[in-house]
């Protein structure tokens, strides 16, 4: 076997990617089809602890579940591993908490076209947060590797380069042709949060539009919250069966959140607020007066909707809703 | 000579030429999908836009701020995954891979993850993203920076993404997909393509107002010139109205 092993990643797997361990958690997850809707606070307090590993759904800052993030930011999570595959506004507020120590990184510290995270850069060129490097395929075929219960998945990417040897990834050859591949171990986060479009109260959901890697990181991670624009009744789940992205058996907990991916974009429902994320970046520049930013918008209001008044309330939604719609 | 475009404008119309109808094209954010759009809307109606979070052909409206927002799939033929799309790439589906750079070598390897020490960086960029796979899996990549030292250096502090690695074979010994690499890097100074027998980058074509010289002092690394080398086309007002006023009427990439 040892011509197998014909390249190595140097840095650290940060979670064990042992798919028959894996199989013992979910032997014990429960299946039961229960009302499983709580608060944003009780779904943080039950599943999201000091150093559990973390990944959140959607793409940056489209279809994020902002209002949970906030809350692990008031709770003052610490020492959380995060998943980075393109994430960007859901990193500048893990970062902005300080909570993170270790990043298994893609595409973090930026924003797209809006730039880079000032912050978000003075955190990560600190050195004290722990990074492993991949690339955003290697992310998905990780979580794709866990939810198929394997444990491993390849790609012909990443070969050659410092992101394969700053990474944990392996080079195997194929048994049948002789090419090499990045093998990349499967992983399975402690916590999933995925802000969908339609849920039931059970955690049967819907995502209207693309979706991004959260086939596969809903059916990779242990514990799945659900933060859902709107509950939907069962029975509209049972007459539309094709449509549903994630099954009931897969989610720990629901909770309603109406504009909850905001400031970022929501597919069909609104569109993000470029002026907030502009102001974020802004801000971010001089330490005092983003400490008094987080606390005006985070620290000091006690749940989501305090923070969207802050933000310009309703008139500023009915502007992103239309800013949306009206293309 | 009178000027009525800048740099932005000349390398966006200059790199809408090289995207041939009916190709299929991934883009990153920015000046890329700017282009892709003012091909289509150019000389390239049927060519193939493809955004890494699952948008599949769009109809773009305008300029997408992500390259997973609603715009990146608005009447698009498929809403897809990340998987879905870079599985495309790896079946040999996707013929041009157009990127940004932070940093680039002579072999058309890209940093875009850190400037100095990879444990204490002096500065931490973004990572591989989706460019790695890109540029690994699809055939051709095009990338368009602005042509500088600091940007064009003889060795990249850290190799985020793959161009011919360190020569000629070694994207194959490495175990990526044969005949893919580098295609053309479009700067505000030149094109360039890269040498067959050295995979080593050569001018192609000089812009408008540039010189040898000014392209040599401007690149970290000695440069081959091509036999035939040619001088970049001016941008047609026509590229230009429709880059103003279609493509990109904010500015969001134009104005930069």
């Amino acid at each position: 076997m040892r011509d197998m092993d014909i390249g190595s990643g140097v840095n650290t797997i940060f979670m064990d990617p042992d798919p028959d361990k894996a199989r013992e958690f979910f032997a014990k997850k429960s299946r039961a089809m229960t009302d499983k809707r709580i608060t944003v606070k009780e779904a943080v307090e039950n599943y999201i602890q000091d150093g559990c590993y973390l990944s959140t759904g959607g793409f940056g800052a489209v279809r994020i579940p902002t209002a949970v993030v906030h809350e692990i930011l008031r709770a003052g999570r610490k020492n959380l591993g995060y998943y980075g595959h393109t994430t960007t506004h859901d990193f500048q507020l893990f970062c902005a908490g300080n909570c993170l120590s270790k990043v298994d990184a893609a595409y973090i510290v930026g924003l797209e076209a809006r730039g880079l995270s000032p912050n978000a850069r003075r955190v990560m060129q600190s050195g004290e947060v722990e990074v492993c490097e991949w690339t955003n395929y290697a992310l998905a075929v990780r979580l794709k590797a866990a939810s198929e219960g394997v444990s491993y998945g390849i790609v012909r990417t990443m070969m050659g380069t410092d992101t394969f040897k700053m990474s944990g990834a392996k080079i195997v050859k194929c048994p049948f042709t002789g090419k090499k591949y990045a093998a990349v171990p499967a992983i399975w986060p402690d916590v999933a949060i995925i802000h969908v479009h339609e849920s039931d109260i059970y955690g049967n959901c819907r995502i209207k539009g693309i979706s991004v890697a959260d086939m596969e990181l809903a059916r990779a991670a242990k514990h799945v919250i659900i933060t859902t624009e709107r509950i939907v009744s069962n029975d509209d789940i049972r007459s539309d069966p094709v449509n549903t992205a994630i099954p009931f058996y897969l989610v720990d907990a629901v909770v309603e959140v109406p504009f909850g991916s905001y400031p970022g974009n929501m597919p069909y429902e609104y569109f993000s607020d470029e002026q907030h994320l502009a102001e974020w970046m802004r801000v971010e520049k001089d330490p005092a007066a983003f400490e008094k930013f987080l606390d005006k918008y985070i620290h000091s209001v006690s749940n989501f909707y305090e923070y969207l008044e802050r933000c310009g309330g309703w008139d500023k939604l009915k502007s992103l809703r239309e800013k949306e719609v009206l293309v | 000579m009178t000027q009525n475009y800048n740099m932005m404008e000349l390398m966006i119309c200059t790199a809408s030429r090289y995207l041939e109808d009916g190709k299929t094209v991934a883009v990153g954010t920015g000046a890329p999908c700017a282009t892709a759009m003012l091909a289509q809307k150019t000389i390239s109606p049927n060519l193939v836009i493809l955004f890494e979070a699952g948008g599949i052909a769009p109809e773009l409206p305008s300029m997408p701020i992500s390259v997973g927002d609603s715009r990146t799939f608005h009447k698009a033929v498929m809403a897809a995954g990340m998987s879905e799309m870079m599985t495309t790439c790896s079946r040999g589906i996707v013929d041009y891979a157009f990127l940004g750079g932070a940093q680039i070598d002579k072999f058309g390897n890209i940093n875009s993850t850190v400037v100095g020490d990879y444990y204490k960086p002096k500065v931490r960029f973004p990572g591989s993203g989706g460019a790695n796979d890109f540029a690994s899996m699809c055939w051709n990549t095009l990338i368009m920076t602005v042509h500088s030292k600091n940007r064009f250096v003889e060795k990249v502090d850290f190799l985020t993404t793959p161009g011919y690695l360190t020569g000629p074979g070694s994207r194959e010994a490495a175990g990526l997909p044969d005949n893919s690499g580098p295609y053309k890097i479009i700067t505000d100074l030149a094109v360039m393509g890269f040498d067959d027998k050295t995979k080593t980058m050569v001018v192609e074509s000089i812009n408008p107002g540039a010189t040898k010289e000014q392209i040599q002092e401007n690149t970290g690394f000695e440069l081959l010139f091509s036999d035939n080398l040619s001088s970049t086309s001016e941008p047609k007002p026509e590229e230009l109205k429709i880059l103003r006023e279609e493509v990109d009427p904010t500015k969001l990439v134009i104005g930069r």
